[in-house]
């Protein structure tokens, strides 16, 4: 069973009068497990796409099936359900609560996700995610006090803590420098490989696409199909819709 | 999400920008302080008003025989003989709504003191319960009477401050001996000055002495005459009018002569008191203490069941009238004040809440994309000024209540700590923070979490 099936996926926004065809039926299946990057000059559609991938916005028409559940036609309270339970968000401007200590910015989804965990217990677990990510030593500094990276390691943590089965990771390299870049993406690798979470990094930037298996190429709101630059892609992971 | 989380991701948002939770509560404390301290100086004042009232004879109630008919004349209020000292002393004891009781007997004639005269406006024999039921306990000088000399019938006076002037000429006179109807009464108490009543008679020119010596050595005639105030018509008594107008009442039976009474004497069956006055314990309780009164003098009178009281008892109406429309006057005019403070307060809030909505735009966004339902972000927010402004009313309840001692400390204002006043801020400023934290957090859980998070 794949982990996301797209079917005839549209996207149409209404600014007034005039209609803006952002996604223009985008079909692809992406499996359990799997580190894609989906790649695309500004403008294609791909952050539309990730809104949608990420179960923040719904499509116009077309099917999105995420592990087998039909979430294209969700609620938006049944979508932050979803959100909870099965996708882990990093952004570009990491996104840290403000005098906030790392910890604490860890445990924060926890608190909308995890009802029945012990304050103890949600400590325990956002602890253990900053040692994972390299910063057990600095659980109670604030985001001003840690480097951009330690920062965007943070905010992996925090992805990480709900456990989710997909990782969206939103230009998660754009505002640090190369060597923090690739540090970064080492550690997305490194979780992919260790706990086979699938993840899906959003780029314009081939470097960073680069360290996927498979490159995903959107293209004014159309698939154009990519090529993994490590192994050369099995038919099972082949997108059929941009065949 | 429980309760106590969003309690407590409430309150580290707070936490993480306290100066303007601090100003923004301002408006709060300022609102809950003003209240309160209004509330308790205000409660002060009224209740040094009821009290001031209350000394007036607010709460006093007056017990008065019942009336005689014959063929259809009826003589008016007391012109029967019901009431007994007796009937005092069980209301004193099992009325609970009544806090004292006195029997009054009355009489009106001519004091002596060396070569002055005077007529006081009033003499009563009473008991010493009289003092507290006219709230008149502290005298100028001297004592009161007490129980041992009513019992004995002691020869011994009060005199209000008009006598003093008249009679004495300002020298203090207790200790001294003065003569009422040729009875040497000894001074030991002065009366503090209370000055006129309402209907303008003066309640200093008076003379308290205890009802046994007021009733068998002063008005002796009492028990063959019912209406003790006719004593003064006697045309034996001192009046300077009787030279212009003699009293033309002529007896139509002979009098009787001291030798002749002393051979018959007159079956005494009970000792009679003109009226008695009694004081409720507030003045709501005036209807309980009427009603308690009732019923006790009913069974002590073997009044069937059906057949008409044969007592009066009158309250001073008016005077609890002014009484209660001056505290609900004062009581409105503070709600007021309190309300509009409240929601100038609760104003503050939301602007504030309004301006932090926008600025966590995006820390509103990445708690959606981490899965915060809509309801989440509702709470959260309102929980925010819901705990801002209980925190505002904690701060206002001790800064009014200081603000109260501060002015109880320094002006002598009498204040009172109004619990009530404490209860009803701190409802009225949870519900101030949920009126009007409710817009911004109902504009914050509708936000997109798309534009949230791009918004810079």
């Amino acid at each position: 069973m794949p982990l996301i099936t797209l079917r005839d996926l549209y996207k149409t926004y209404y600014l007034g009068e005039v209609e803006v065809q952002v996604l223009r039926g985008i079909s692809l299946d992406i499996a359990q497990g799997e580190l894609v990057a989906l790649m695309g000059a500004s403008g294609s559609g791909k952050s539309t796409l990730m809104n949608i991938l990420g179960c923040l916005d719904h499509p116009t028409t077309g099917e999105y099936r995420l592990e087998d559940q039909e979430v294209s036609s969700l609620s938006s309270k049944a979508r932050a359900q979803v959100r909870k339970t099965a996708i882990g968000f990093v952004f570009q401007s990491f996104n840290l609560l403000a005098r906030t200590t790392a910890l604490e910015n860890v445990m924060m989804p926890l608190t909308y996700s995890a009802d029945t965990l012990s304050t103890r217990d949600m400590q325990q677990r956002a602890s253990a995610l900053l040692q994972r990510v390299g910063l057990g030593d600095r659980l109670e500094h604030l985001p001003s006090q840690l480097s951009g990276g330690q920062q965007q390691r943070v905010a992996i943590a925090r992805s990480l803590v709900n456990r989710p089965r997909l990782l969206l990771a939103d230009e998660p390299t754009g505002n640090l420098d190369s060597r923090t870049s690739e540090e970064i993406l080492r550690m997305f690798q490194e979780l992919h490989q260790a706990e086979g979470i699938s993840i899906i990094l959003v780029t314009h930037d081939p470097v960073v696409a680069q360290h996927a298996r498979r490159i995903i190429q959107i293209h004014d709101g159309l698939v154009v199909d990519g090529i993994g630059p490590e192994a050369p892609p099995t038919a099972a992971e082949t997108p059929r819709g941009a065949a | 999400m429980t309760y106590y989380r969003t309690l407590r991701t409430a309150l580290r948002g707070l936490r993480r920008n306290v100066l303007r939770a601090a100003l923004t509560t301002l408006g709060i404390v300022i609102g809950v302080g003003a209240v309160i301290a209004m509330m308790e100086i205000g409660h002060g004042s009224s209740i040094a008003v009821q009290r001031t009232i209350a000394s007036m004879g607010a709460n006093n109630l007056m017990i008065l025989p019942g009336t005689a008919a014959s063929g259809g004349v009826s003589f008016g209020a007391g012109s029967v003989m019901t009431l007994t000292p007796q009937d005092a002393d069980v209301l004193a004891q099992n009325a609970p709504a009544v806090d004292s009781v006195a029997p009054v007997v009355r009489a009106r004639t001519q004091v002596v003191y060396g070569n002055h005269n005077w007529v006081p406006m009033a003499i009563y024999g009473t008991t010493q319960a009289y003092l507290q039921v006219r709230n008149w306990t502290t005298l100028a000088e001297g004592e009161a009477f007490t129980e041992r000399e009513v019992r004995n019938a002691s020869k011994v006076c009060l005199v209000g401050a008009t006598l003093v002037r008249e009679l004495f000429g300002g020298d203090s006179p207790v200790g001294k001996e003065m003569r009422i109807q040729n009875v040497a009464f000894t001074v030991i108490g002065v009366l503090e000055r209370k000055g006129a009543n309402m209907m303008g008679t003066d309640q200093d020119d008076v003379i308290l002495a205890p009802w046994t010596t007021i009733k068998y050595r002063v008005t002796g005639a009492s028990l063959a005459n019912p209406n003790q105030s006719s004593v003064t018509t006697d045309p034996n008594a001192v009046n300077t009018l009787n030279l212009l107008y003699p009293v033309t009442q002529q007896s139509l039976y002979p009098v009787p002569s001291t030798a002749e009474q002393a051979d018959t004497p007159q079956p005494v069956r009970f000792a009679n008191v003109d009226q008695i006055i009694a004081a409720a314990r507030s003045a709501p309780q005036i209807p309980a203490a009427i009603q308690q009164i009732t019923t006790l003098l009913r069974e002590r009178h073997h009044l069937r069941p059906g057949a008409d009281d044969d007592f009066n008892i009158r309250d001073m109406t008016e005077i609890t009238k002014t009484m209660t429309s001056t505290t609900e006057l004062m009581t409105t005019l503070l709600l007021c004040v309190a309300m509009i403070s409240l929601v100038v307060g609760g104003v503050g809030i939301m602007n504030i809440m309004l301006v932090s909505v926008t600025e966590r735009t995006r820390e509103i966004g990445l708690r959606m994309a981490v899965g915060a339902e809509p309801g989440d972000i509702l709470r959260q927010f309102l929980l925010e000024a819901v705990v801002l402004c209980l925190l505002g009313g904690a701060v206002g309840i001790l800064l009014g209540r200081s603000s109260a001692y501060l002015v109880t400390s320094l002006l002598h204002w009498p204040t009172a700590a109004s619990v009530g006043a404490m209860i009803t801020s701190v409802a009225v400023s949870a519900s101030v923070g949920v009126v009007f934290g409710y817009y911004p957090a109902w504009k914050a859980s509708r936000l997109d979490p798309i534009e949230a998070l791009r918004y810079e």
